[in-house]
């Protein structure tokens, strides 16, 4: 967080870093946080790190991320970390670590695909990591790799 | 090998050691079919077909009735209640507890993996969607092996590679077999992507033209497939590629002599024919060897072996 100073640090809350340069507003969408939402939220975009080249960072405060919202980050980041702020002392601090498989979170891309029909199924996908992220869908096979934010539920 | 109540989905489930098995399998019934007339005495075998095709439906139920088994089957999709809008899952559910094994094809990709899910008793994909059709790939290996051609075979898929779920499962399959394979078809009607990728990460040996009449020398195998008219969302499409690769005597003329030629069938019009009476001419034989094929997976996976 070696450039956290760049806004103000917050008191309660939590820093999504080294989110993947240009995601940051997919981790908003992911948050469910879009225009009239209450929370205080701040963004960094593009800038320069160390490990990545270029990242993004996401602040919110007085919310901390339920699992499957880290589950979601870490598809479309799967460099992010995570850090919990609790009067201005970062209390705990983690990678996020993508899941072997996701279940009801993405919508498959293959509109023939049985997981998009009227049957009570939910999508399934199994997750790889190579060159990034990879996703399987479980039932048509189909593979998401780009634009996998669009694709959340 | 313990198949008994395992799910016959998609080739890639399939070890090279496993498909043997089944090949070894298929080749006892195919010498001695009348030592197997009891095999399956008893047992009910179900045809859920929500889409028409008569061939595999007549090759399971008459692989079945071979080994003394019976078949129930939902007629036709109109008739039942699939057209008053039952899903899959309950019409899975209700008939898995009828029948001992259950033959599924669908026009959904990856059904038969849902219907797997929900069904107690083993589910074999008879094919759905674009995707898989194992039973229809482990018949074309055996029907290679038969012909001697199948280890290192130099093989040519043509025609339909996009939508046509033959050669989607078949040619997982053939990567076990260090097959030399070249993909003949029209820019739109090229092999998906991700399969390419996927054989090529597993090691296959795979190149792709769109001149059949350059491949034609080269090859052992000329695995034609049809043209689908009904899997192209926009007709003019279809008129584009339609009648593409027709494969006559004349073309014939610079193939190998112990070439054979492999069609899934129906055919359209992309094998004229006079190809019949060539001695290269092995798919009447194929669409045959669909029964052992079938008589071996049926037995394995209701455990009667
Ligand atoms: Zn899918």
């Amino acid at each position: 967080m070696e450039r956290e100073l760049r806004v103000r640090p917050i008191k309660d809350g939590t820093v999504i870093d080294h989110v993947k340069a240009g995601q940051a507003l997919n981790v908003l969408r992911i948050l469910g946080i879009k225009p009239g939402s209450k929370e205080i939220v701040s963004i960094v975009m593009n800038v320069p790190s160390k490990k990545m080249g270029k990242k993004d960072i996401v602040k919110v405060e007085n919310r901390e991320l339920r699992e499957e919202e880290v589950a979601q980050i870490s598809l479309i980041s799967p460099e992010a970390t995570i850090n919990i702020i609790r009067n201005y002392e970062v209390v705990e601090k983690y990678k996020v670590t993508p899941p072997e498989y996701v279940i009801g979170m993405l919508k498959c891309p293959n509109v023939n695909c049985i997981s998009n029909t009227s049957e009570p199924v939910e999508s399934k996908f199994m997750v790889t990591r190579e060159n990034g992220i990879k996703l399987r869908c479980y039932y048509c096979e189909r593979v998401l790799s780009e634009n996998i934010a669009d694709h959340l539920l | 090998m313990n198949f008994k109540n395992r799910d016959i989905l998609s080739t890639r489930d399939l070890t090279r050691e496993e498909i043997d098995y089944i090949l070894n399998t298929a080749e006892k019934f195919d010498k001695n079919p009348q030592e197997f007339s009891d095999l399956l005495k008893g047992r009910i075998l179900a045809l859920v077909f929500y889409e028409p095709s008569t061939r595999t439906r007549i090759s399971f139920e008459t692989a079945m009735k071979k080994l003394g088994g019976e078949v129930i089957s939902l007629g036709a999709v109109e008739a039942s209640s699939i057209a008053k809008g039952e899903n899959l899952s309950d019409t899975i559910r209700i008939v898995s507890s009828y029948a001992d094994a259950i033959v599924l094809r669908h026009p959904k990709d990856g059904a038969s993996k849902l219907a797997a899910e929900v069904s107690p008793v083993p589910v074999i994909n008879g094919g759905d969607g674009a995707g898989h059709h194992p039973t229809q790939t482990l018949l074309d290996l055996y029907t290679m092996r038969k012909e001697n051609k199948l280890e290192g075979v130099r093989i040519a898929l043509v025609g339909d590679l996009k939508y046509g779920r033959t050669v989607h499962s078949l040619i997982y399959a053939l990567t076990f077999y260090s097959a030399k394979i070249t993909l003949v078809a029209p820019e739109e009607l090229s092999m998906p992507r991700d399969i390419i990728e996927d054989i090529k990460r597993i090691g296959g040996d795979i190149e792709e033209t769109s001149d059949l009449k350059e491949v034609i020398p080269e090859v052992d195998v000329l695995y034609m497939t049809r043209i689908q008219k009904e899997r192209f969302p926009d007709p003019n499409e279809y008129r584009k590629v339609a009648g593409i690769y027709r494969l006559t005597p004349e073309l014939l003329e610079s193939a190998k002599e112990d070439m054979i030629i492999m069609h899934p069938l129906p055919r359209v019009d992309e094998i004229d024919p006079r190809v019949d009476e060539t001695p290269q001419a092995k798919y009447f034989e194929q669409a045959k060897n669909g029964i052992p094929v079938r008589m071996a997976i049926l037995s394995l996976v209701m455990g009667a072996l």
